[in-house]
């Protein structure tokens, strides 16, 4: 009995760690404040997308990008294990029929019609790779608020993949469930399901279409059966089906999320969600407990290893003062803030150093004290959470996730590479 | 050590955590209500949102009456907003404005039911059962026919104190039982003692009313305070000031533990030391077990159990201790449900207009407790075990029975 692992934060970098963890033999526990960005997120792995140019194969660029990158977090893993975290990625998520490979990097449109390079797509937007130029039909639904498939079509007309082929796309839309006023997508979702609710999709669909090769729809396409989903809407309709991802909430993001959560139960590790950790007891340079609040009181939870993933500002892993003061809220890890203080803030839509900021970790991801030394021998950081990226403009946030998490847990003790 | 908050600050952090809202819709992607009917808009729409809007507590609108006060929104809320418990307030002044129904009224009061069906609880059970009965009730006071009610018995848990001789012990506990086992279950209470008994601790069961959580979750506050404030001093008979309050009523313990002072904003001396001293029963066991305390003298109990862990037991942040303890019996295969609720929530799933939605709300749960056709399945929650009993035919049970029968109860 007893937990041999503490791993804080759910979010992609903290599963992974957590996963690997489990998967080795350890009782591992996730403490985490709430759900993390997966329910969010896409559910696409990015890996790097621009340098700032844009990258067509991600591993290849890794070193050069570093070049000119120093203190990014890639710095701290090898390309060697950035692939082998995707490859076992893509083996722990069969059951979500993941393609793709980390030297391709596939441009698959947004919800505004942009083409965005990523690495690992779920089989559900497969088909909806646009490198190569093609015809889509962008099909909306009347109701469904955060999706709008005229201005996505008309962008994504516009958009110049480097292969030079040409991308045509129409819209249309679509009226379904009685045309509700307000069409949420986690109910869109679980009505999909319903197969007379699939069949009419699939109709008004198919009357609509004419030359084009490619159907690309709204992320909703089921939660729990979204393979058998999007198979039968595409057998209906009879052209290659693809979802475009939404804006939050993101049903591919649940959908990720559940297959990884139930994963580590599987394993016979626990996820623990509201439990935020308070603070910790430590013997020297060893971290003996995280302290975590209950309903009643605060609890101390001993292990022999802790993983840090509580990501970074936008998660509340580090949190800003009024006075501009960083701090990272478990442990009080170093945190840099990208660049000097007397730096502007804020430049608006331009480079901005509090983009990077972050925890600092020594070579071996173990965060930093004041001093500049490991707080402790037995606490390792990974994804968000550290220092020195910029994921939405490099594209690389899942890359880093994956990457960071799956040799925090190698560091832990449990893993061999 | 982070100090829990009492009395107005409770109450204003409560409200202001809606500042920390996000807008990241993450608590609508978990709501299990809002994934099944278009007449709830989502968590953080009725909370956040439109708790913006409300001025001197009037509501923009009444959705807010179709949460089920579940709470699985505030334990996913990355951002630590006290949606549930915001939303639960808006309900309360919803009903203070408009009033709130006869039915509602009835179904917060379980020690009122209780009382009146015990001397005729053969009667009491036999109406329930009577379909003709049950569409009367519909029709005039709103209780769907086909909600899970409990049964009556004429011999209360209070009876059974009366006339038991306990162990006497240096360790002793305090034992909150609730109005379900009061009422409707005493068996859970005699196994809860034998098994503290049977520890080695002497337990201290004073008497005791409502805690006010059918009360609160029915938007009926000051009545809800008044209850849990009257049980906080009933818990602290002469010399218990220091002990465990031990709880086998998972969401009763968490009105205890939280809820009394964050949605209902209560403070007494006594409600502020019982609330640090409540322990849910596999909690106080497992940790029990974890000094080397607890006694391993199982007997094997050769049967597949399903273990649903309630919503308002996640929402006490202790994990699942139930499962960790029944894991330690030998010959007992336990498979773990892994689904968040079962659509009750208390009194939700037994009102008329309610019925339904909390039915598809735990389908997904029944539907796996079918596939696996277990011979038991375990719950702490009674409403919870009611309602799948009911959706499923399953037999269920408090996970504690299957401890007490590994102990050699039967």
């Amino acid at each position: 009995m007893g937990t041999d692992a503490v791993v804080l934060g759910a979010g992609t970098a903290g599963m992974v760690a957590a996963l690997r963890l489990a998967a080795a033999g350890a009782s591992v526990l996730v403490l985490a404040e709430g759900e993390g960005g997966l329910p969010l997120a896409p559910a696409q792995m990015d890996v790097l997308g621009y340098r700032p140019q844009l990258v067509l194969d991600p591993l290849a660029e890794l070193g050069g990008f570093l070049e000119s990158r120093p203190d990014h977090p890639y710095r701290l893993v090898e390309a060697d294990e950035v692939a082998a975290s995707l490859e076992w990625f893509l083996e722990l998520s069969a059951p979500l029929g993941y393609v793709g490979s980390p030297h391709i990097n596939r441009l698959q449109p947004t919800a505004l019609g942009a083409l965005r390079p990523t690495c690992l797509v779920p089989q559900t937007m497969a088909a909806g790779d646009l490198s190569g130029g093609g015809s889509v039909l962008v099909v909306g639904l009347r109701g469904f608020r955060d999706f709008h498939a005229p201005l996505l079509a008309e962008n994504l007309a516009l958009a110049n993949p480097p292969s030079g082929a040409e991308i045509r796309a129409r819209s249309v839309e679509v009226s379904l469930l009685g045309d509700p006023r307000d069409l949420r997508p986690q109910l869109l979702a679980r009505r999909l399901e319903e197969r007379p609710v699939l069949a009419e999709l699939g109709r008004e669909i198919r009357s609509r279409l004419e030359q084009e090769e490619l159907v690309g729809v709204p992320a909703v396409l089921g939660l729990e059966r979204s393979h058998e989903v999007w198979q039968r809407l595409q057998d209906l309709v009879g052209r290659p089906v693809f979802e475009i991802p939404t804006p939050p909430p993101s049903q591919p993001g649940q959908r990720l999320q559940q297959h990884l959560f139930r994963a580590l139960r599987r394993l016979g590790g626990e996820v623990r969600l509201g439990a935020r950790a308070s603070g910790y007891r430590a013997s020297g340079d060893r971290l003996e407990a995280v302290r975590v609040v209950t309903a009643a009181r605060e609890v101390e939870i001993p292990a022999d290893s802790f993983v840090l993933a509580t990501g970074g500002i936008g998660t509340g892993g580090i949190t800003a003062g009024s006075d501009g003061e960083l701090r990272e809220e478990v442990f009080g890890a170093r945190v840099s803030r990208g660049g000097a203080p007397d730096e502007p803030l804020v430049e608006y839509l331009a480079t901005q150093p509090l983009d990077r900021l972050g925890v600092e970790v020594d070579d071996q991801q173990r965060p930093l004290g004041a001093g500049g030394e490991p707080l402790f021998e037995n606490l390792w950081a990974a994804g968000a959470t550290l220092a020195g990226a910029e994921p939405w403009r490099e594209k690389s946030g899942e890359g880093i996730s994956l990457a960071t998490g799956f040799r925090a847990a190698r560091l832990a003790g449990g893993v061999r590479a | 050590m982070t100090e829990v908050a009492w009395g107005a600050e409770a109450w204003s952090e409560v409200r202001a955590s809606l500042d920390r809202c996000i807008k990241c819709t993450v608590c609508e992607t978990a709501c299990p209500v809002a994934a099944v009917t278009e007449l709830f808009p989502g968590p953080k729409t009725v909370g956040p949102q439109a708790e913006r809007f409300r001025t001197g507590g009037h509501s923009p609108d009444l959705s807010v009456d179709y949460c089920s006060g579940c709470g699985i929104c505030s334990r996913v809320c990355p951002q630590e907003v006290r949606i549930a418990e915001l939303n639960s307030r808006a309900r309360s002044e919803l009903k203070r404005e408009r009033g709130a129904p006869l039915r509602d009224q009835l179904v917060a009061r379980p020690g009122l039911l209780g009382r009146a069906g015990r001397p005729v609880a053969p009667l009491f059970n036999w109406a329930m059962a009577n379909s003709l009965i049950r569409w009367a009730g519909e029709r005039t006071v709103g209780i769907h026919r086909k909600a899970p009610v409990p049964r009556s018995t004429t011999r209360t848990f209070s009876y059974w104190v009366g006339h038991h001789v306990g162990t006497r012990s240096a360790r002793r506990v305090v034992y909150f039982h609730g109005c379900s086992t009061q009422w409707y279950e005493p068996y859970v209470g005699q196994k809860v003692t034998a098994i503290l008994e049977h520890n080695g601790f002497q337990v201290v069961i004073p008497k005791q009313d409502c805690c006010g959580l059918p009360l609160q979750s029915n938007g009926l506050f000051p009545a809800a305070r008044k209850a849990v404030t009257k049980l906080a001093r009933q818990l602290v008979p002469d010399g218990t000031g220091d002990l465990p309050v031990i709880s086998s009523s998972t969401s009763c313990g968490l009105m205890l533990k939280r809820e009394a002072r964050e949605i209902l904003g209560a403070d007494s001396p006594e409600l502020r030391s019982v609330s640090a001293r409540t322990y849910d029963i596999f909690e106080f066991l497992l940790e029990l077990h974890q000094r080397g305390e607890l006694r391993t003298d199982f007997k094997p109990v050769p049967l597949t159990v399903a273990y649903h862990a309630p919503c308002q037991q996640q929402n006490q942040l202790i994990g699942k201790p139930a499962l960790e303890i029944l894991r330690l019996i030998p010959g007992l295969r336990l498979v773990e449900l892994d689904r968040s609720c079962c659509g009750i929530a208390g009194t939700y799933g037994v009102k008329r207009e309610k019925y339904e939605i909390a039915m598809r709300v735990g389908e997904p749960l029944f539907a796996d407790i079918q596939a696996e056709g277990p011979d038991l399945v375990a719950c702490d929650s009674e409403t919870c075990r009611w309602q799948i009993s009911a959706a499923t035919g399953a037999t269920s049970v408090h996970p504690l029975e299957i401890l007490h029968r590994a102990y050699g109860g039967s």
